[in-house]
């Protein structure tokens, strides 16, 4: 269970990354928080000939307030995002799902950008950021483009990133006082991996949801907004027809924590739940 | 094999510089170079937490993260924080409760159990439990830990 042996680079600057890019190509891979790398180095999952470590690069860390989103630096850490006050207060959505994101040793090692660009399917904060429409920036040296959350992830542990790019920054919506959100997820142990899990976004107009963005993650190969949840408005007198509904459009990976059946089960008592949420005056926004 | 790196770092106070391997893990690094062996090594990719260390303030997995990568950190382990007196009190209720039989998961649960307790907030015991969560314990079944946990918070909580 040691790594195999790789050449390890410390990154001072973004240009330093893009020179090691050009060097070395699909043989260079990036460490930022190495929380999902580390183990795959140990287990030699993955044997890359080359590191990149982007920590030192400090313009990728960090929180901001900008024309009513929130940038989040890359690789500002999980621990930093979930005790941001600016978080709590604008994306309590993302506040409330970070603490599910592993474990205290894990949250404080870990980064935002490095967990999104790592696209593990039943990891929280990628389902967050397709739920609350988030842009990713990915930078190579040549080229900064903008794509959008839910066309980022394509499968499992797959993203539109190049291998000469890096994600920089992630542009998330401030949520309003008229959105309502939900988050749940099932796990074994608290801080695990999600067997399954939901994050929800709505607006609320009297007792009808409207807009309503629901993201079911740990089941299909990438988290993806549901296009029947999404249709049309909402009254409670449907909801659970409507989790029926989603449930049986997911088309659920089996894994050794369950068949497609049980997640499909699974995952319609989340929905339930979270439409439940999302319909309570006073719960989530 | 790779070239060696040269880092320079703090260990429990003491200013270090080596050489490493750039694939040596941190907790490697402590336990085979420096002889810190307290520190202990489960599962090495990241899910027993027997690994933890304290890296510029914070408990993190030795197992997650580079030697290389602490060029230049403040690295605490168990030892150090023993040395220090500053887990003295949860290394008393960890006692007081019989919160650990083989001990392996103690170096990590008490580095954990310390933020925790210094984070001052008093936390009820499924809060210790979701907190202590990245620790796995196989002799306990962890009633005994979130006891002592629990009683050293109570404690602070009668002293503020």
């Amino acid at each position: 269970m040691k790594a195999s042996p790789f050449k390890y680079l410390h990154a001072q600057s973004k240009d330093e990354a893009y020179a090691a890019f050009a060097e070395y190509g699909d043989e260079a891979v990036i460490l930022a928080g190495g929380q999902s790398l580390m183990p795959m180095l140990n287990m030699r999952l993955a044997q890359p000939a080359v590191l990149v470590d982007i920590n030192p690069i400090s313009e990728l860390s960090g929180i901001v307030h900008l024309n009513q989103q929130l940038h989040i630096g890359a690789t500002t850490r999980h621990v930093d995002v979930a005790n941001a006050k600016l978080v709590a207060a604008e994306l309590p959505l993302i506040g409330c799902a970070i603490k599910q994101v592993a474990h205290r040793g894990i949250r404080n090692r870990g980064t935002f950008g490095g967990s999104l660009a790592h696209a593990d399917p039943a990891a929280e904060m990628p389902a967050c950021a397709v739920a609350l429409d988030a842009t990713f920036v990915l930078q190579s040296r040549d080229e900064e483009r903008r794509v959008n959350a839910a066309d980022f992830f394509l499968g499992v542990m797959s993203t539109d990133r190049r291998p000469d790019e890096i994600l920089t920054t992630i542009e998330l919506p401030a949520q309003t006082s008229n959105d309502v959100w939900a988050f749940h997820e099932l796990s074994r142990r608290h801080g695990d991996f999600a067997l399954v899990g939901v994050a929800a976004t709505a607006r609320r107009r009297s007792e009808v949801l409207e807009e309503l963005r629901l993201v079911v993650f740990g089941c299909e190969e990438r988290p993806r907004i549901s296009k029947i949840a999404a249709s049309s408005s909402l009254s409670q007198k449907d909801a659970l027809e409507l989790a029926s509904a989603v449930a049986e459009d997911l088309d659920p990976m089996s894994d050794l924590e369950g068949d497609a059946k049980t997640k499909r089960i699974q995952a319609r008592t989340l929905i339930q739940r979270a439409l439940d949420d999302l319909f309570v005056e006073g719960v989530n926004g | 094999m790779a070239d060696m790196l040269p880092i320079k770092l703090t260990v429990n106070g003491a200013v270090v510089s080596k050489l490493v391997d750039p694939r040596q893990h941190l907790t490697d690094f402590l336990r085979i170079d420096l002889g810190l062996t307290g520190s202990h090594l489960g599962c090495e990719h990241g899910v027993c937490g027997a690994c933890s260390v304290r890296v510029n303030g914070q408990v993190i997995r030795g197992c997650l993260m580079l030697a290389s990568q602490s060029d230049g950190a403040d690295v605490q382990t168990i030892e150090g924080i023993f040395e220090a007196g500053e887990a003295s009190e949860l290394i008393e209720a960890f006692v007081a409760r019989n919160a650990l039989q083989c001990g392996f998961c103690t170096p990590g649960m008490l580095l954990t159990a310390a933020e925790i307790v210094a984070e001052g907030k008093l936390l009820n015991r499924q809060e210790i439990r979701n907190e202590l969560s990245g620790n796995i314990c196989r002799c306990t079944g962890y009633q005994s830990i979130i006891d002592a946990v629990e009683m050293v918070l109570l404690e602070k909580l009668k002293e503020a």
